[in-house]
């Protein structure tokens, strides 16, 4: 090949070589992170809840008033609620996968110890729970209906029986015989595990217990809480529409905030990941006009170079180099620069990762991503660089009689 | 001589077609992509009360010990216990308490529907504190707070709404059954960060339209609306709670001078070493008194997201700007010629730099106004990207415009030193000779 000349040539132009260079490798930093930071959101937003999500309406309902217990309105609602047409099941609880707000607690294993438990999320429900939520119970029984108690306010949420998630139950007993097994989620009431299901989230989308979830049968006696609705297929987008007036018929006393009171848990999924899924659309908008201004940029040079060089290929055609040999010079030509771009460009894309890992507490970033931008880079390059040399290849001999 | 550089500077816009829209293409993307991020940065991390922001202090206490504390960081909120402790003691110009309560003002007219809005249990000392503008009467007094009054100021929207828009000081409004009197309309007040709320809200809310004392919520056992946080089981009931170590309460206190805050903060270490010596705290005395930036920086109030965009698209902006050195550099030199037969009928260099400088310039120009559509257009497009709280404090505002245009400017020149440098070297003799 002719590496040599063309590195002696490169010498001649050190400014626009440099250029080209710098930028490809700025363009690789920076696009190496834009899509790994897509990549882990992207992750984030397909995130399964162990729920089957199709068909489920959530409601925030806030009772007004004080009344001394808010338990029969709760039942009355229910009531209502499981009567709609189109309404397969329904429960009352206090949180739900994506919410993004609800109670957490530490669990023990051991009625003394006071530390290093395992923390879980404590969803409130009833015997309706399992089916409405559509999550598969993997051992053990759902609740009985005369197991769901009520607790207000002042009390502790610690029932004799409880169904946690699998994740939880490997974490607290490791050997896998968690199902009949004791735990504390207070100190000195003990909770028996009468079921385990397959997967259930938590409210929080950052939680580093994401899988831990409690199921306690109990109506909280308090003035907020949610219905959580599974309809009959096909019925969702009625029931959306009409369950907040079911509700105000039965009662007026009540707010169904107007943000966020009734939505659908495709609705809900869209609003816990609204700030993920934006990040992902920036930075891979970013991520193609970074790459559509470099490809641009590189044709403009080179463009320019051939221009510059017209009488000097010129000449190499009178002394017989072929059109072929023309073109595989600019080509090889762009590859060198590129290549010594996308060196720089993975040493300032790892250092632009690290630096962002102790910033802003991100993933490292993983090899595939760096070498996959560096074939994007190295291809974009080619690519770019095709149509100058083409023109440069039809330069034509006679050139290299012109003066000019 | 500026006027002639400048036209010709427009007319070179026009030889080179390709060139020139591939460069005011990557100036304009890059200063708007810069421009809409810096817009979010900028709504996330301005001063929400800048007239006040260093004489009002948060107050921390550490009642939780460094075991279940962080980075030696007390609890971002206060038990009931400490605050009014604090409180009874008066040792700031003013103080006050906050927590979010959960209520429903409930229409006379029983054909309306209850209305829920944010609602804060406070001190008197919370308007003059924060500026808070009244539309009609005023704040409650400082003897209501003493006396426990039934007594309440709302937002305008919920005048308008409750009692369209008419006068209300003294009428009465039903809270969850419960009746105050109305002291105050206030305007819709919602500073941005909400400073004296970030644990619960984050920095970014609506704001309340209900303000009741603090004392009487506590009465009347109005629960807490936001985060409430306890280490060890409270027990059971409203009493063991205002007993117990659970941290949710917010104490601002006012303190004019530095000297005044410094002194502040010493009672703050005496109370918490006697708390030490009583036994209540089995560890040293650990208290923050931070003013509005500091406990909004503390807080990370300013998203992740917000940051991290910005960095890039300055990343995106430096990059658009080694395309745009590169692409004047190929137009400046592809001009050699010209430059030779300029320079040898006795144009300094000087004139080149002038000439060149100009028209890297106009390209600025048009940039920015490129640059000053697609920043439209990405504030707008805002609320894709980021939390509606959050995209609506974003707006081009003529600083914006003014800066995108600045920052369109003067990255092109600066991008154009070096071409103009180079170009300015053509040898004239070498020029003429060739031709």
């Amino acid at each position: 090949m002719q590496i040599k000349p063309i590195l002696a040539a490169l010498r001649r132009h050190k400014a626009g070589t440099i250029l080209i260079a710098l930028q490809i490798a700025l363009t690789l930093a920076i696009v190496c992170n834009a899509l790994f930071i897509v990549h882990e959101r992207v992750d984030r937003v397909r995130r399964a809840t162990g729920m089957n999500e199709a068909n489920v309406v959530a409601v925030q309902n806030l009772y007004v008033g004080s009344p001394s217990t808010y338990i029969p309105l709760m039942k009355t609602d229910l009531q209502a609620i499981r009567s709609m047409p189109g309404v397969q099941d329904a429960y009352i609880t206090n949180a739900f996968p994506l919410r993004r707000g609800g109670w957490s607690t530490s669990a023990q294993k051991d009625p003394d110890a006071t530390k290093n438990g395992v923390q879980s999320a404590l969803y409130f429900g009833d015997e309706h729970t399992l089916a409405t939520l559509g999550v598969k119970l993997i051992a053990g029984r759902n609740f009985r209906p005369s197991e769901v108690v009520s607790f207000g306010r002042d009390q502790q949420p610690a029932p004799p029986q409880v169904i946690v998630t699998k994740a939880f139950a490997d974490k607290l007993f490791p050997e896998g015989n968690a199902l009949g097994k004791t735990v504390y989620y207070i100190k000195g009431k003990p909770s028996t595990i009468i079921g385990i299901v397959e997967k259930l989230t938590v409210p929080w989308i950052d939680a580093n217990f994401i899988d831990n979830v409690t199921i306690m049968p109990l109506f909280f006696d308090s003035s907020y809480q949610h219905f959580i609705v599974r309809t009959k297929p096909g019925q969702q987008d009625a029931v959306y529409r009409t369950i907040a007036n079911t509700l105000y018929g039965v009662s007026r006393m009540r707010v169904l905030p107007e943000k966020n009171g009734v939505r659908t848990f495709d609705m809900v999924r869209a609003n816990a990941y609204e700030a993920d899924r934006g990040m992902a659309v920036l930075m891979s908008i970013v991520c193609g006009v970074l790459l559509a201004i470099t490809a641009a940029g590189i044709v403009g040079l080179s463009s320019f170079w051939v221009g510059q060089r017209r009488k000097q290929i010129g000449v190499r055609r009178a002394l017989g180099a072929r059109r072929k040999d023309i073109l595989s010079y600019f080509m090889t030509e762009n590859f060198l620069i590129a290549l010594a771009g996308v060196v720089l460009g993975v040493v300032l894309a790892l250092g632009m990762n690290q630096w962002m890992l102790t910033q802003f507490e991100m993933a490292r970033i993983s090899v595939s991503y760096v070498l996959i931008g560096v074939l994007v880079l190295l291809g974009l390059g080619q690519a770019a660089v095709f149509a100058p040399a083409l023109r440069a290849s039809r330069v034509s001999p006679v050139e290299a009689t012109r003066s000019v | 001589m500026f006027s002639y550089y400048l036209q010709l500077g427009l007319r070179s816009l026009r030889r080179n077609p390709m060139l020139t829209a591939l460069m005011v293409m990557a100036i304009g993307f890059g200063v708007a992509a810069s421009m809409t991020t810096y817009s979010v940065f900028r709504a996330t991390s301005r001063d929400p009360i800048p007239q006040k922001s260093d004489v009002l202090y948060n107050v921390q206490i550490d009642n939780w010990g460094p075991e279940n504390t962080q980075n030696g960081e007390p609890p971002p909120a206060l038990s009931y216990k400490d605050a009014t402790a604090l409180l009874r003691a008066h040792k700031a110009k003013r103080q006050t308490v906050t927590y979010p309560i959960g209520v429903s003002a409930i229409p006379d007219d029983p054909s309306r529907l209850p209305i829920r809005q944010g609602a804060y249990a406070t001190g008197a000392d919370f308007f003059p504190m924060f500026d808070v503008p009244f539309l009609q009467g005023r704040a409650w007094s400082l003897e209501d707070d003493d006396r426990h009054a039934d007594v309440a100021v709302i937002s305008k929207s919920l005048n308008d709404k409750l009692f369209n828009g008419g006068q209300s000081v003294g009428k009465q409004i039903n809270l969850d059954g419960h009746l105050f009197r109305i002291t105050g309309v206030i305007k819709d007040w919602a500073p941005q960060p909400l400073f004296f709320d970030v644990p619960n809200t984050q920095g970014f809310d609506d704001g309340a339209s209900v303000y009741v004392p603090f004392n009487r919520a506590v009465d009347l056992k109005l629960p807490n609306n936001g985060n409430n946080n306890c280490v060890k089981d409270p027990g059971e009931g409203w009493e063991n709670y205002l007993r117990s170590e659970c941290i949710w309460l917010s104490l601002w206190a006012e303190l004019p001078s530095k000297a005044e805050a410094q002194t502040y903060r010493e009672y703050l270490t005496g109370y918490a070493a006697e708390m030490q010596r009583s036994g209540r705290f089995s560890w040293a005395p650990n208290v923050k008194l931070r003013d509005v930036m500091e406990w909004l920086s503390v807080q990370k109030v300013v998203p992740r997201e917000s940051q991290v965009s910005l960095l890039v698209s300055l990343g995106f902006l430096i990059i658009c700007l080694v395309n745009t050195v590169g692409l004047l550099l190929a137009k400046f030199l592809r001009r050699a010629p010209e430059i030779g037969v300029r320079r040898a009928l006795g144009a300094s260099r000087r004139d080149i730099y002038t000439q060149f400088l100009i028209e890297a310039g106009t390209i600025g120009i048009a940039g920015g106004v490129l640059g000053l559509l697609l920043t439209g257009l990405g504030v707008l497009g805002v609320g894709l990207v980021f939390p509606e709280e959050i995209a609506r404090l974003a707006t081009l505002d003529p600083t914006l415009m003014a800066l995108t245009l600045v920052v369109a400017i003067s990255a092109s020149v600066i991008a154009a030193f070096y071409p103009t440098w180079r170009a300015a070297q053509v040898q004239p003799a070498w020029q003429l000779k060739s031709n």
